[in-house]
């Protein structure tokens, strides 16, 4: 294990790329995510105001 | 006519909605595997390189970023280019959409190409040619973004970003050929080459899984910030009532 860890003396160097890339991958999921979220609420909140105003009208 | 007619079906922003929606899982299950299977070949199977030993081990994060920067510009340039001549608001869409995923990519791949440069050339950076226009094309990103935000009205940020996206193209085959245009410290190409790969098939096997996996994520990203961004356009659309209710 402390030799996979050591990476023949690379290790310094090979980790923090590949903790790197993780952070990217997730950040790309995570973001997309929250945008689409957002979006969806949005789109929502405009949906419900103008079925009240809809409603106002009518009443 | 049939294609014609498919693709403007699918240009429809509630249609692409859809189609986009159950596309997701179908790009992103086996992205993640294949990532997954790629990332432990290349860090556990692959036996290490007669002469870069185990540092040749960060290729497999540094090379797929390399090709996801250059392809999501690419998308994003020809998105863009198509949504200036046909005014097809879905197509802008794709682009805005592409920019930040394609940054990301663009600086994990300077990264990590420097902490492989440190031990392999002796330095963190240089001016050369590949490392320059591989900067010049994160720049490009952030401009591209900047510029957009810099707009309040949609159409004229989408105009606007476009025609910087398209300019910027000419960037691409510069990084491509910049190895063999200039005499770089960076190596020639590994896989794609007169010959056929440099590599024998237990390290490319997951290399080549790494570029199928960063190439799916791209696709289920895209699909999840286009579909965001049809959202924020189609203010006013009838079918979003639908999802209101839903």
């Amino acid at each position: 294990m402390h030799e996979f860890m050591n990476m023949g003396g690379y290790g310094r160097y090979v980790w923090p790329s590949y903790g790197l890339a993780a952070a990217v991958l997730l950040w790309n999921i995570w973001s997309a995510m929250r945008l689409q979220r957002q979006a969806l609420e949005h789109a929502r909140r405009r949906a419900a105001i103008a079925a009240s105003d809809a409603d106002r009208r009518i009443a | 006519m049939a294609t014609w007619t498919w693709f403007h079906k699918l240009s429809s922003p509630p249609h692409f909605y859809r189609i986009a929606g159950k596309m997701i899982p179908w790009y992103a299950i086996p992205a993640a595997l294949l990532i997954v299977a790629g990332i432990y070949g290349g860090l556990v199977t692959a036996p290490a390189d007669y002469q870069q030993g185990e540092a040749f081990r960060i290729i497999y994060v540094h090379a797929p970023a390399a090709w996801l920067s250059l392809m999501c510009y690419m998308t994003m340039a020809i998105a863009a280019a198509v949504g200036l001549i046909w005014r097809i608001k879905l197509a802008h869409a794709l682009a805005a959409a592409s920019a930040p995923i394609g940054a990301s990519f663009a600086l994990l791949c300077l990264v990590t190409g420097s902490l492989w440069g440190r031990p392999m050339w002796g330095t963190w950076w240089e001016w050369d040619g590949r490392l320059t226009s591989q900067l010049i094309l994160f720049f490009l990103y952030l401009g591209y973004m900047a510029l957009r935000s810099a707009y309040d009205d949609l159409t004229r940020a989408d105009r606007a970003s476009a025609v910087l996206a398209i300019v910027g193209v000419v960037n691409v085959p510069i990084i491509h050929f910049s190895v063999y245009w200039w005499n770089s410290l960076h190596q020639g190409s590994t896989v794609i080459r007169k010959g056929g790969p440099a590599m024998p098939p237990s390290m490319l096997i997951p290399l080549l899984m790494c570029f199928a996996g960063f190439t799916l994520l791209y696709a289920a990203l895209a699909c999840v910030r286009v579909r965001a961004e049809v959202l924020h356009r189609e203010r006013n659309a009838s079918w979003l009532k639908e999802l209101g209710q839903g």
